[in-house]
């Protein structure tokens, strides 16, 4: 019943468009973290005017979907040719490539913003006054203390998001971009098989979700040694 | 600078004719777009509700194959694009269709209704993270009102009906908040099959007026006025269930 030929044919075809969909993702989640990070640290500091804006970008982005935001970016920029001509930049909003790229970084950046801001809070008072004591301020302070201490915090929950940004790469492929959901839609309008196809790019799909769940379990478990009970000293074998 | 402000005046009276109700004006249309697209959400997130208390409670039976099934629905769901979920639904549903109608003499092609495709979508998708937000709820149900409820008395069903499932509720109901925001995002997902909701209905507009970003940034307005409402309505239902408990 189960055509293994035709799912090893669908897999070849769909394993092509994994480099894009892990370009995609990758791209998305390295600078949808350090504008999720610029955006939750004036977030924190509650910066006048810029964190109001802050909050606003982040509700925009919150309450819409991500695919009106791409074809907002795809389609509606294309109204402003010329002005975007005259500023240099439409050889870049041309590209559907990079207007998917822009509408995930800001989705990241967005919700990402709202963990690291979570992650923010939860730095004791405690910490950040012994490091104030010791002389640290401003710059020093973020890079040694509050941000690592913030990033661990938020690790389970970015974790989370990190999955969500790779399931949202496959609104790519409404933009004409064929990474994996892509190629699947091609190919069940060309075979009408559906399930077999499914099954194919499903698998594709949590297997990388499954190797990304692992990855940030592992760095978790890196970051967290205080957590640790101590390893037991036992002098048993040392005995003869 | 009065240049400016005529060219600024012009700019909203152009755009107000355009998604306005007054002739040629595609407001009325949109509208109707936010009403289907409310509509497919509503009916997904109940239809969502409804399998993912069955998904939760198969997750927490004694049942060694319940437990493994609704585990495998859950991870398999939240770790696939909707997409792809959506295009299961429909081109899988329209070829299951058109062999079922090959039995009863039809040939030819039995398409999948689109409205019945989004919002069985919408349900499948939403039940599992339902389900995961429910069994959470259900984990920090005080289990010594459940051992109070066994004490008293209480049967199988009157003891769900009048302790844990007020519980569950109530405690559940942030993350069902959470869950709601995301079928809501996901009905846009429904537009790649068709169905005319208000994302599709914004780019037929664009296509027919070559003016995409007004439709398109109009249609996020709508998208963020149910946002805004809906979550007031839960934050209403949160405040309501916290004087009920006490809290």
């Amino acid at each position: 019943m189960i055509d293994f030929g035709f799912l090893w044919q669908a897999f070849v075809r769909l394993i092509a468009g994994l480099p894009i969909t892990l370009e995609l993702a990758a791209t998305a989640i390295l600078v949808g973290t350090v504008l999720a990070t610029a955006l939750a640290i004036v977030a924190h500091l509650r910066v006048p005017v810029a964190s109001q804006c802050v909050a606003f970008f982040v509700f925009c982005i919150r309450g819409s979907p991500l695919l009106l935001q791409m074809f907002i970016i795809y389609y509606g920029l294309g109204q402003f040719r010329h002005e975007l001509q005259s500023w240099g930049v439409w050889p870049f909003f041309r590209e559907p490539y990079w207007c998917a790229i822009t509408a995930l970084v800001l989705s990241v950046g967005a919700y990402g913003s709202e963990i690291i801001r979570g992650g923010l809070k939860s730095v004791s008072a405690g910490l950040i006054e012994a490091a104030r004591a010791c002389g640290m301020s401003g710059f020093l302070l973020y890079r040694r203390i509050i941000l690592p201490i913030a990033f661990r915090q938020a690790l389970p929950a970015y974790g989370n998001e990190v999955i969500l940004a790779v399931k949202a790469t496959s609104l790519a492929s409404t933009i004409t971009i064929m990474e994996v959901t892509g190629i699947a839609a091609e190919l069940i309008s060309q075979t009408f098989r559906a399930f077999e196809v499914f099954i194919v790019a499903g698998a594709i799909y949590l297997t990388l979700n499954f190797i990304i769940t692992r990855l940030i379990a592992l760095l978790e478990y890196r970051l967290s040694p205080h957590q640790r009970d101590l390893p037991v000293k036992t002098n048993i074998e040392a005995r003869p | 600078m009065r240049i400016v402000l005529d060219k600024l005046w012009v700019g909203c009276k152009n755009y107000t004719d355009l998604v306005g109700f007054g002739e040629g004006g595609w407001g009325r249309v949109l509208i109707a777009g936010a009403g289907v697209t409310s509509a497919i959400a509503v009916l997904g997130f109940l239809i969502g509700s409804i399998l993912g208390s069955l998904v939760a409670w198969a997750k927490m039976s004694p049942i060694r194959l319940a437990r493994g099934v609704a585990d495998a629905y859950t991870t398999t769901l939240r770790g696939v694009p909707d997409l792809l979920v959506i295009y299961l639904l429909y081109f899988g549903g329209n070829s299951l269709l058109s062999t079922f109608a090959g039995f009863f003499g039809a040939n030819g092609f039995v398409g999948m209704p689109t409205f019945a495709t989004g919002v069985l979508a919408i349900g499948i998708i939403s039940a599992a993270y339902q389900a995961e937000v429910l069994r959470g709820a259900f984990n920090t149900v005080a289990k010594g009102s459940i051992e109070a409820a066994h004490a008293v008395g209480m049967g199988r069903w009157l003891l769900f009906r009048r302790v844990v499932a007020p519980q569950v509720l109530h405690y559940a109901l942030p993350g069902l908040g959470n869950t709601w925001q995301l079928a809501l995002k996901e009905t846009a997902l429904i537009s790649v099959v068709g169905l005319v909701e208000l994302l599709r209905q914004a780019q037929m507009a664009s296509g027919s007026t070559r003016r995409p970003f007004e439709f398109f940034i109009t249609a996020g307005l709508l998208y963020l006025t149910i946002t805004v409402v809906s979550s007031l309505l839960f934050r209403f239902a949160e405040y309501r269930s916290a004087c009920r408990m006490g809290g």
